[in-house]
């Protein structure tokens, strides 16, 4: 029996008067590669905030790694990756190495100052996401995708369990992307991190992940990839509240 | 010089507390710089002219501040000027960066009331606000001293934590870093720095200390150590190089320090844009 890392019962949050989140049930497993689906205003980032322990949700209870929110002390377990534009300003004078090595805070504790080791960790970070070529440049020369891969490297210089990541490719070009994905598929699959991806691009992730989550205020659809094949369009989208054509093996199009 | 150097005590206590303010205000000045805080290091020197202000007032009228140093004051004020501008920020969520010029607009305000109220001190507080080479006491040497020792251990034991709450203030907090603890401390190690660095370059120009070596050093730095380094490297150059022609031509040595740090700036880009120029043409040669 795989361990539930993230376990939501009966969520709801609110912005004041506006629901956001209701009744939300939601657990992620050990080793699972979960897309979190839903329009624009669904409440993912909100949920993910949740997760993060960033927003306290109004009702219901969250546990992370079988440990009530309040009580969670670990957050070095938890590798998280933003979306690219909104994270840090690009001409700060810092080697990807040096990113890449502050994800390292955290764990190493306070007063406690980088060692040689450290390094070698981040190196071995960076090596994963096939960047290690890059570690002495400065950060903002390089392009949009690769900081990406970084941003990566310095979540997974903790060695989590699991990785968080809101709408990681914003601002990625599509062919970068693909890469992006199959890299992330590696990660789950060969070093067995459980993944939890927030997404509003249905077409590309629901193929690559196992299990997919359906948000849109509540949640509408919450189980394994293959049964999410199963469902029919009209009631995707009515979920979403407006059409959406699913990407299909056999069409190649792409969800609106 | 050299001779004067041994001769006069008030002369090594100028170029002593330089050399250290030569490099706690750019050191400290590379973090305030890359977490868009320049403006803050600004409004704390203005807080502190109120202090210093207050206290050469007070000193006229009233006994027991004649025999303070005004230096305290004015690093009081300052200190408070930072927490104030903490609790300022909370409670403007969404207008953070009002707080700044709240606050600095409360220095000069009480600064320019104690000012005027007084007659008399205008040489003192020249000295205060473009800095001094003879003002500087053995007193004021020991205070920098004292604050130099507070912010290298600051610097030394929460380098982590710093870097990443400048790089990704977001990412600090996600993953359990920020605390309000640090937060806090460089707010108050700010005014510090500010309160240490006022008697040579002047409240006026204390944030220049702090900012435009590191102006200069973000220009060649590719690394965050890198442009730590470089920021040292510049801000003791203009230190020195100020504080020698300070003492020649007579004149305040903020000027000089903050004049010379401008020039360094603006060699170091006219080399890049030679650099840059001649890589082009480099590049033009090849293709030819």
């Amino acid at each position: 029996m795989k361990k539930a890392i993230i376990e939501l019962t009966d969520v709801n949050f609110r912005y004041e008067q506006r629901i956001v989140l209701e009744h939300i049930n939601f657990t992620v497993k050990d080793g699972e590669f979960w897309a979190l689906i839903g329009p624009n205003g669904s409440g993912k980032s909100t949920l993910i905030n949740i997760i993060l322990g960033l927003l306290k949700p109004e009702q219901g209870s969250v546990k992370l790694f079988g440990e009530d929110l309040e009580h969670f002390h670990h957050r070095e377990l938890i590798g998280y990756v933003s979306q690219k534009s909104n994270s840090f300003n690009s001409g700060f004078p810092a080697t990807v190495l040096e990113v890449v090595r502050s994800g390292l805070t955290r764990k190493k504790g306070l007063f406690k100052r980088f060692t040689k080791k450290d390094r070698e960790q981040a190196m071995k970070a960076l090596e994963i996401v096939q960047m290690d070529d890059f570690a002495e440049q400065n950060i903002g020369e390089l392009s949009g995708g690769q900081q990406q891969r970084v941003f990566i490297a310095r979540a997974l210089a903790g060695e989590p369990k699991l990785l968080v990541m809101d709408e990681p490719t914003v601002g990625i070009d599509q062919q970068n992307v693909a890469s992006f994905y199959s890299m992330l598929n590696r990660l789950n699959g060969e070093h067995g991190i459980a993944i939890l991806l927030v997404t509003h691009e249905i077409d590309l992730v629901t193929e690559l992940a196992t299990h997919v989550a359906c948000l849109n205020r509540s949640m509408h659809f919450h189980g394994v990839q293959s049964d999410y094949q199963k469902i029919d369009h009209q009631s995707i989208s009515k979920w979403y509240g407006h059409p959406v054509r699913r990407l299909h093996q056999d069409e190649g199009e792409v969800a609106e | 010089m050299i001779d004067a150097l041994f001769t006069y005590e008030f002369l090594q206590n100028a170029f002593l507390s330089g050399i250290i303010i030569g490099f706690i205000a750019p050191l400290l000045g590379l973090f305030i710089v890359v977490r868009r805080l320049a403006l803050i290091a600004d409004a704390l020197s203005h807080v502190a002219l109120a202090g210093i202000a207050g206290s050469l007032y007070l000193s006229q009228q009233v006994l027991f501040f004649s025999a303070l140093n005004p230096v305290y004051f004015g690093i009081g004020t300052a200190v408070g000027g930072s927490l104030l501008i903490e609790r300022l920020r909370t409670v403007y969520k969404h207008y953070e960066e009002l707080a700044i010029p709240v606050i600095l607009s409360a220095g000069i305000g009480i600064g320019a009331i104690f000012i005027s109220l007084s007659q008399g001190f205008s040489a003192d507080l020249m000295g205060y606000l473009f800095g001094s080479v003879s003002a500087v006491s053995r007193q004021d040497l020991f205070v920098v001293m004292v604050i130099a020792l507070i912010v290298v251990a600051f610097i030394y034991f929460f380098y982590k934590e710093l870097f990443i709450l400048s790089f990704d203030a977001e990412y600090s907090k996600v993953s359990g870093v920020y605390s309000r603890f640090i937060q806090l401390s460089f707010m108050v190690i700010t005014a510090l720095v500010i309160g240490a660095s006022m008697r040579i370059v002047g409240i006026l120009l204390v944030s220049s200390l702090m900012t435009v070596p590191v102006a200069a050093a973000m220009q060649i730095a590719k690394s965050f150590k890198g442009a730590m380094l470089y920021s040292i490297l510049i801000g003791e150059m203009a230190v020195v190089i100020g504080l020698v022609s300070a003492f020649y031509l007579d004149i305040a040595p903020g000027g000089t320090i903050v004049v010379t740090s401008i020039v360094l700036l603006l060699m170091i880009l006219g080399w890049k844009k030679v650099r840059s120029a001649r890589q082009v043409l480099l590049k033009e040669e090849e293709v030819v």
